[in-house]
């Protein structure tokens, strides 16, 4: 895949095998998704429900025009669900999957930083990583001795949508 | 580099082109039927043309040879030389069943089948063997056969001298003589020198025109149709002289010039104001291109950009109005008349913009006389294809999706409806049957039907198949419609043979649930002796669908409003309860099966009980239910925005769309909606429950 462009004060990138990432925090762990993937941020707002989904797909906004999904990442790892806050934000990504381009906001905590992450400082997940299912990681990677969970976007989401949907009922 | 970029872009036209005129050979082929008049083989002959040129130019030469035999046997017609047979037409049509195949194969770099050009290549020629002996082998391109005596490429002339005068306007008419030398320097050996003498002095000098002429000598062995070829494009636009050179060469030198100029240099200027492809041939009056609609050939993506942008201005343009309503009074007014004025506008210009989407259903029609011409000869029917109201307008998606139910309608109505000619003899009917086509507005709405003066359905033997396959119990009572709708069930066919044209028990059913899916209907009649009518009937496009807001609990759906028969007041007795479960509503003398949108889609409603609410009675496919909402909202066109670009298709809900206040609406998929309740029956609450 492309690499980051070096940016002013990120000298540290000018390294062919270094991507940046967005960081964004969920239960106090901290996450990853690829920075070129991330279209907007925006804060939270009001969503229209769709019926016969599973209760992570909050339902769908009108962004600009285009009818988008919001998934709620913290019920998609089935972890204790809070109150949306003012730090609340839906980092809005482009995913692919197969041939088609997605346009899906996902609900976190708050985002964090961005980080140039050389891909000598990653390692494959382990088996066990946290509450997330390791088939969506993509790494873990250590940067100023903390650990990121650099997430596979297009396979978590493209799961979450693909998946079978859940019996009508459960999402109430 | 650029350049491959640049002629993949122009071969991608020829291939788009090439089709198009296949298509008018077809059709001009099909008519040649009745009619053999000589405007209709020019026709004919210059869609040939164009394509055999374009496919040479674009080093095609597969295709540009094979056009080039049907080119020759046209030609022969066209001069009247040869005979316009049945036999001659069916074996052009075929030739043009393979040329489509071999410019799509073509444009796909895919091998040709060259078993099947083989086969055709000899038809062609096995018609032209039969030719008259005193006629040229060689058709000259532009009508001006060269004398076969003077041609010298049989003994092959060591090289030629060419003389090559174009007009002042050449360049400008976009040709390119370097390329065209070039062109020539891969058949041999190339020398050329220019002739500079009407060169003007510079300040009177135009870059864009062309004072140069040239004298080519060129080396080698070439058969001279190698050289019409690489002239093939400008012949109307200059003064051509070939003189073979070399030793086996007879000294009289061809005089070859274009027809356009040796017959009449005056018409130069107007062959150069014409399409280029289109220059006149000799005999042949000039033709403008009257046949072009002129229409511009947009990606369909540009056009879905300007819809959605309408669809946004629209929205703006809602919450300004909703914002009106609370601002400063003295200014109001003219708010308002600002307002209204915008409202009108953009109305409009989403009219319009709807109009680039819409194309004459001509389209979809076009391709039927070679179908029933086809299919009648096979199946040993006469028939004559009316076609009425080929210039109604739809949406190129409802247009694109309809087109094969259409074919499979035609198909069984010349299979199954129209009898053969001697037993439509016996019934005292004429030996030709008809199948008409029509298109036309009605309402909202666009109806095709599909009639035929045939036997008519045989009410009785549908019953008794429906019977025999269980697919409606054996002692209901129908009317005679909906015996004869009974032909769309699922597993339904009651051809006596299976057939290749129809008979496999697949078919009415798709027909049905494609057009059902594109938000339509169709419906058959038929009266036994007389003939049969399907009736199609579709929204206009799939764009846009005039809306009923409806609101349940907190949330507000919509129901398009051609699905919606009435809306009705509940009252407590009218709703009974099936099985202690399923509710049903008595409307009049029919009892309604209830959804209730709260359980079906999940939300928590104002009242759970029925008479409390309001019951939007819809239909779809002839069945009828009864949506319990909390309250009707307004009603407005609203901008379908697909779920499924972004997310995917939820059943029971067919899209969504985003209302003045910027929120998204869900849109109710009342097809499915009623499908799964005549699916499921009872199961409906108790599966939401």
């Amino acid at each position: 895949m492309s690499t980051a462009k070096a940016t002013a004060g990120a000298d540290r990138s000018a390294a062919d095998s270094s991507e940046q990432y967005l960081t964004f925090m969920l239960a106090g762990e901290e996450y990853g998704v690829d920075i070129l993937r991330v279209q907007e941020i925006k804060g939270w707002d009001k969503v229209t429900r769709i019926p016969h989904t599973p209760d992570y797909v909050l339902g769908v906004i009108n962004l600009r025009g285009a009818v988008v999904p919001i998934l709620d990442l913290r019920r998609r790892f089935g972890l204790e669900t809070i109150d949306f806050g003012p730090t609340t934000v839906v980092i809005v990504v482009r995913v692919v999957s197969g041939r088609s381009e997605r346009t899906v906001g996902v609900v976190v905590d708050a985002v964090s930083e961005v980080y140039n992450v050389d891909a000598s400082d990653t390692k494959p997940p382990p088996d066990v990583c946290g509450s997330v299912d390791t088939m969506f990681v993509k790494a873990l990677a250590t940067i100023e001795d903390k650990m990121l969970i650099l997430l596979d976007i297009d396979r978590l989401i493209g799961n979450s949508i693909i998946d079978e949907l859940l019996p009508a009922g459960a999402a109430a | 580099m650029s350049l491959d970029v640049e002629m993949a872009e122009i071969a991608k036209v020829f291939f788009q082109e090439s089709r198009e005129g296949l298509d008018v050979m077809e059709s001009g082929l099909l008519s040649l039927d009745a009619t053999a008049d000589s405007e209709n083989i020019n026709t004919i002959f210059r869609a040939a043309h164009s394509i055999k040129g374009g496919s040479a130019t674009f080093g095609f030469t597969e295709v540009a040879e094979f056009t080039h035999g049907v080119e020759t046997l046209l030609d022969e017609m066209r001069n009247g030389v040869r005979p316009v047979t049945s036999e001659a037409i069916q074996t052009l049509l075929q030739a043009c069943d393979c040329l489509r195949e071999m410019v799509a194969a073509t444009e796909a770099e895919q091998p040709l089948d060259q078993a099947r050009i083989a086969t055709l290549n000899g038809d062609i020629r096995h018609i032209l063997g039969e030719r008259p002996a005193e006629k040229p082998a060689v058709p000259g391109h532009g009508g001006a056969d060269v004398p076969a005596a003077a041609d010298p490429a049989a003994n092959g002339p060591s090289g030629w001298r060419i003389v090559f005068e174009p007009v002042v306007d050449l360049l400008r008419l976009r040709n390119e003589p370097t390329r065209m030398f070039a062109e020539l320097q891969r058949s041999g050996a190339l020398s050329a020198q220019a002739d500079i003498s009407r060169l003007p002095l510079l300040d009177a000098l135009e870059p864009e025109s062309c004072y140069l002429s040239w004298t080519i000598d060129i080396a080698g062995q070439i058969p001279r149709a190698k050289l019409d070829e690489v002239f093939d494009w400008v012949d109307s636009h200059c003064r051509l002289e070939f003189t073979p050179t070399g030793a086996a060469a007879p000294a009289v030198p061809v005089a070859a010039t274009a027809a356009a100029i040796s017959a009449a240099p005056a018409e130069t200027k107007a062959v150069a104001a014409a399409d280029p492809e289109r220059a006149p041939t000799a005999g042949a009056p000039l033709q403008k291109a009257g046949t072009e609609s002129g229409s511009i050939r947009v990606a369909t993506e540009k056009v879905d950009d300007i819809i959605n942008l309408v669809g946004e201005l629209l929205i703006t343009q809602s919450m300004l109005s909703g914002f009106a309503d609370g601002i400063d009074p003295n200014d109001l007014d003219r708010l308002r008349q600002g307002l209204s004025q915008l409202a009108r506008n953009t109305r409009e210009l989403q009219e319009s913009v709807m109009q680039i989407r819409m194309l004459p259903i001509s389209f979809a029609f076009n391709r039927f006389p070679r179908i029933v011409h086809d299919l009648s000869r096979k199946l040993g029917k006469k028939v004559e294809l009316k076609l009425t109201g080929e210039g109604t307008e739809l949406d190129k998606t409802v247009l694109e999706k309809i087109s094969d139910p259409l074919v499979h309608l035609v198909r069984n109505a010349l299979d199954h409806g129209l009898e053969t000619p001697d037993r439509r003899l016996a019934a005292g009917k004429h030996e030709t049957g008809t199948i008409e086509l029509a298109a036309f507005h009605e309402g909202g709405n666009i109806i095709i039907e599909v009639r035929d003066d045939g036997a008519g359905l045989n009410k009785a033997r549908i019953l008794q198949k429906a019977r025999e396959r269980a697919l409606i119990p054996a002692d209901q009572e129908l009317t005679d419609e909906q015996i004869d709708n009974l032909i769309f069930m699922p597993g339904f066919s009651t051809a006596e043979q299976i057939s290749d044209v129809s008979g496999r028990g697949v078919g009415m059913d798709v027909v049905r649930r494609n057009i059902n899916d594109l938000g339509g209907h169709v419906q058959i009649s038929s009266r036994a002796g007389l003939g049969s009518t399907i009736r199609i009937r579709l929204p206009l496009t799939l764009a846009i669908l005039d809306g009923q807001l409806v609101r349940v609990g907190k949330e507000v759906y919509i129901i398009s409003l051609l699905a919606i028969v009435e809306t009705i007041q509940v009252t407590k007795e009218r709703v009974n309860t099936l099985a202690g479960r399923a509710e049903v509503f008595r409307l009049r003398d029919e009892y309604l099966p209830v959804v209730k949108l709260c359980d079906q889609f999940g939300v928590e409603p104002d009242s759970r009980s029925a008479e409390d609410g309001l019951l939007v009675v819809v239909e779809s496919d002839g069945k009828r239910a009864g949506v319990l909402v909390d309250d009707l909202l307004a009603q407005q066109q609203v901008v379908i925005k697909s779920l499924e670009s972004n997310f995917k298709s939820v059943s029971g809900i067919a899209g969504a769309t985003i209302l003045g206040d910027g929120t998204v609406a869900l849109i109710i998929d009342v097809p499915d909606l009623i499908r799964s309740i005549a699916g499921r029956g009872g199961e409906v609450t108790a599966h939401a429950a």
